[in-house]
């Protein structure tokens, strides 16, 4: 792949200090991630997959080793407004409507009038949201509002899309819905998109490359790069090499849970 | 429509009820004594009828209220100093402009300590002792002291319904202002929003269903401060004027409409806001929410 490198990670680790003494979140993390790969990270609870989606986005500073964003660290990167951050739960504010929602971010980052009407337009296009506009967050379903706050994370030019396990409160119905509009958006995109999940065939659906992480200290198991296709039709979940790689996932899970 | 007035209407009732049986109690020692001074014998419904109708009963009858209200107010020119209206008025304007002041100075001392962890823990301790102070104690004092720097008048007076209705707000915006919660400030802070952004756009709007309720203990805290600020100061005007020189001149029956009127300015007050909450929130679409 000659594509530039987006995020850089070199024997990476961050402990947090608590009053039952140190915890090491993060150790030893070493990855690269290039330009246009969908890179998801897998684990149990507290393996740190949270933790290094949040080191990268400057929400917490690493103890050691070295980390970068589009060649920069991730406090100039989050000043550039360099990626967009998709939280587990939608976050819309109640007093918005969904645009003024997807607004807000254009509004602090000063782009004009009618540039923030297009580009809500356009993403409330790209996730199949238009109509809801004036809506305000409590008339929509859940699906709907982490699709809008989906939406407020693309609206403005980041490249970088980190998302902490953006579906995990939906059902599995409208979540294996919300994979392919995924997958969708970022074949149109071609974002970079970093994706946190516990589910192991939503991280196997989606992604060109698949971190395996364990905990105690949270570090990487295994880094799996996907021989899927990029066209991905929801029964490719059925095919062979799908569950090939699905098994090899849980392996990974499985070695990181005989340590302890 | 029983629903909705039945219980207000049958506490209201009870309390007629009770008031007027209080008013017997209370005053037939006064009935007994002229009786007896003119040397008439006291049937139980002379006495009743009595009770009800002395010039400076103990306890005025409700409807003795009731006439002294209509006499001093629709009888009344506003501008006479016998008006209830116009001594209202008075009271009122120092108690709106002291809300007034009490709001912005309770607003931007929440946003001082939600922000400066300084005033944090310095100024709140002070905050809590202000409200400690009786005010009674306390409202002469700012009278002559704003006196001697030649401030006179309405501003004293504004000064000590302000004095106590920045606290509710205070408390009220702190905790407003804290609502937002860890993921919506990190939310924030990954628009690299600043300080002020993050106040204006997140904090402010999260902090408007605390900060009504606050609103309406404030301005009823004003109202008493206003009042209060009228009794020690000699005043001559305003309800406190009202109800000390009642007081004085054992005008029990002026002190009584003097209450009515500030209980009824108080409600009124507080209803208005009331009012404008509901539309407030409608307009942020929260309501809608919470009766979804």
């Amino acid at each position: 792949m000659s594509q530039p490198t987006v995020i850089e990670a070199k024997n990476l680790s961050l402990t947090f200090e608590t009053n039952d003494g140190p915890v090491q979140a993060l150790q030893g993390i070493d990855l690269t991630i290039k330009k246009g790969e969908f890179v998801s990270f897998i684990g149990p609870s507290g393996c740190g997959k949270t933790t290094f989606l949040r080191v990268m986005a400057d929400l917490e500073t690493p103890t050691g080793g070295e980390i970068s964003v589009n060649g920069m660290t991730p406090e100039e990167a989050r000043m550039k407004r360099a990626y967009g951050y998709v939280f587990q739960a939608a976050g819309l504010y109640p007093w918005r409507t969904i645009a003024g929602n997807i607004r807000l971010p254009l509004e602090i980052m000063g782009y004009s009038k009618a540039e923030q009407a297009t580009r809500v337009k356009e993403v409330l296009e790209l996730v199949h949201l238009d109509g809801v506009e004036n809506k305000f967050p409590w008339q929509l379903s859940g699906g709907m509002q982490q699709r809008a706050s989906i939406a407020r994370a693309l609206s403005f030019d980041a490249d970088l899309l980190l998302m902490d396990e953006p579906f995990g409160a939906l059902d599995e119905i409208v979540r294996d819905h919300l994979n392919e509009q995924l997958l969708e958006l970022w074949a149109a995109t071609n974002k970079t998109i970093c994706f946190v999940t516990h589910s192991i065939p939503e991280a196997v659906y989606l992604s060109t490359k698949i971190v395996v992480m364990s905990p105690r200290p949270g570090r990487i198991i295994d880094i799996i790069e996907s021989s899927l296709p990029k066209e991905r039709p929801l029964d490719i979940r059925e095919s062979a090499e799908f569950l090939d790689i699905a098994h090899r996932v849980r392996e990974g899970l499985r070695a990181g849970h005989g340590d302890d | 429509m029983w629903q909705k007035f039945g219980p207000v209407v049958t506490i209201v009732l009870a309390i007629f009820v009770l008031w007027y049986v209080m008013a017997v109690v209370m005053n037939t020692n006064w009935a007994y004594d002229k009786a007896k001074r003119a040397d008439v014998e006291l049937g139980f419904s002379e006495l009743v009828a009595d009770t009800w109708s002395q010039k400076k009963p103990r306890l005025p009858a409700p409807h003795q209220v009731v006439v002294e209200l209509w006499n001093t107010t629709v009888m009344k020119a506003i501008t006479s100093k016998r008006s209830l209206v116009f001594h209202a008025w008075i009271t009122l304007s120092s108690t709106l402009m002291g809300f007034a002041m009490g709001t912005v100075l309770g607003i931007l001392l929440a946003i001082g300590i939600v922000h400066n962890k300084a005033m944090n823990l310095s100024v709140m301790p002070w905050v809590i002792a202000s409200q400690t102070i009786p005010i009674l104690a306390i409202a002469p004092m700012i009278i002559v002291v704003l006196n001697a720097v030649g401030i006179s008048g309405l501003v004293p007076k504004s000064v000590i319904s302000m004095y106590l209705s920045f606290f509710p707000i205070v408390v009220g915006m702190v905790k407003g202002l804290r609502a937002p919660d860890a993921m919506q400030m990190d939310q924030m802070r990954t628009w690299n929003a600043s300080k002020w952004t993050t106040l204006w756009a997140l904090r402010w709007p999260s902090s408007v269903p605390y900060l009504f309720p606050s609103l309406k203990i404030g301005v009823a805290a004003a109202l008493v401060g206003a009042i209060v600020a009228e009794l020690p100061t000699g005043a001559v005007r305003g309800l406190g004027a009202r109800l000390l020189a009642g007081s004085y001149y054992g005008q029990t029956i002026q002190i009584w409409s003097a209450l009515l009127m500030a209980a009824t300015l108080a409600a009124s007050l507080v209803m208005i806001l009331g009012r404008i909450e509901k539309y407030t929130l409608r307009k942020m679409g929260q309501s809608q929410g919470a009766t979804r």
